[in-house]
């Protein structure tokens, strides 16, 4: 099943997030350890740019979101790791993982410039479009993918809190204009 | 006698405080995978409402008219009872997509 390509998928991440195709190696499907690596550091990024976003933020929104997705990242993340011990596997880094990190260091450079509600409307603009690309990455790639039922599940529920964010998200920067 | 006398009054009370709680009702509302369940409940002013949180995440159940703010630790269960009756919207803080009813009655 692992090796099996679709060429359906391939169709709708090449689509929905280009950025995790570049680097993604083509239409390989990753396997559970390296889904489990791009979950997790997906997470990890998130909750990195919410703890930025608790020093510099100006609004009272934006802090307050950015306290429910340390929250919410937080926990989930504890639950991959609690998962990946119990299955016993070891999460493998790969392509997609690096690129999503280096693209979120390279944001986390560019918020750092900016203070004030400038920095409001771009944390929130990138959590937006950060959670779009994720949730896509989700539901077209990662959760398709996933062999272990209580990885999919996972992925699952994670689709469904990170669908929330985006909403919320949307929402607190319709706000800041 | 004089003993007993003296005694009615402290046990009449006792007996009026214990009447209440018996005819007041628990009530389980469950919060899992984001949803809150029951979405509409009716209670009793007085009614212990027992709030479940399956979920690995905190949630709040938090009234709209700040009759209530409930906050549930992930995996945590808290209560709360009615005061005054009505109809609360409630929605959890932290998931804003998370709301139901709350029929308070008298």
């Amino acid at each position: 099943m692992f090796t099996r390509r679709s060429a359906a998928i391939t169709a709708a991440i090449l689509l929905s997030s280009p950025a995790l195709l570049q680097s993604a190696g083509a239409a390989d499907q990753p396997t559970d350890p390296q889904i489990a690596h791009i979950a997790y550091t997906a997470g990890v990024i998130d909750i990195n740019a919410a703890k930025q976003a608790q020093k510099k933020a100006k609004s009272k929104d934006v802090k307050a979101f950015a306290e429910d997705m340390l929250r919410d990242h937080e926990a989930v993340n504890k639950q991959a790791l609690a998962l990946v011990k119990k299955l016993n596997v070891t999460p493998e880094d790969n392509d997609t993982s690096k690129a999503l990190s280096k693209q979120a260091s390279d944001k986390l450079a560019e918020l750092d410039k900016l203070s004030g509600a400038a920095f409001d409307k771009a944390y929130v603009a990138n959590e937006v479009a950060y959670h779009k690309q994720v949730n896509g990455a989700l539901e077209t790639q990662l959760i398709p993918s996933a062999g272990n039922a209580e990885l999919k599940s996972l992925l699952q529920t994670g689709l469904k809190i990170f669908q929330g964010h985006q909403q919320h998200a949307e929402h607190v920067a319709a706000e800041l204009k | 006698m004089m003993p007993g006398r003296l005694f009615s009054l402290p046990v009449a009370l006792v007996f009026a405080a214990m009447v209440v709680p018996a005819h007041a009702a628990t009530i389980e509302i469950t919060m899992e995978n984001l949803v809150i369940a029951p979405a509409e409940i009716s209670a009793k002013v007085g009614d212990t409402i027992t709030w479940i949180n399956k979920d690995v995440f905190a949630h709040t159940a938090t009234a709209r008219n700040g009759d209530f703010d409930v906050t549930l630790p992930p995996k945590k269960s808290a209560t709360s009872v009615p005061k005054k009756a009505g109809t609360v919207e409630y929605y959890c803080r932290y998931h804003p997509n998370m709301k139901a009813t709350l029929k308070v009655e008298p």
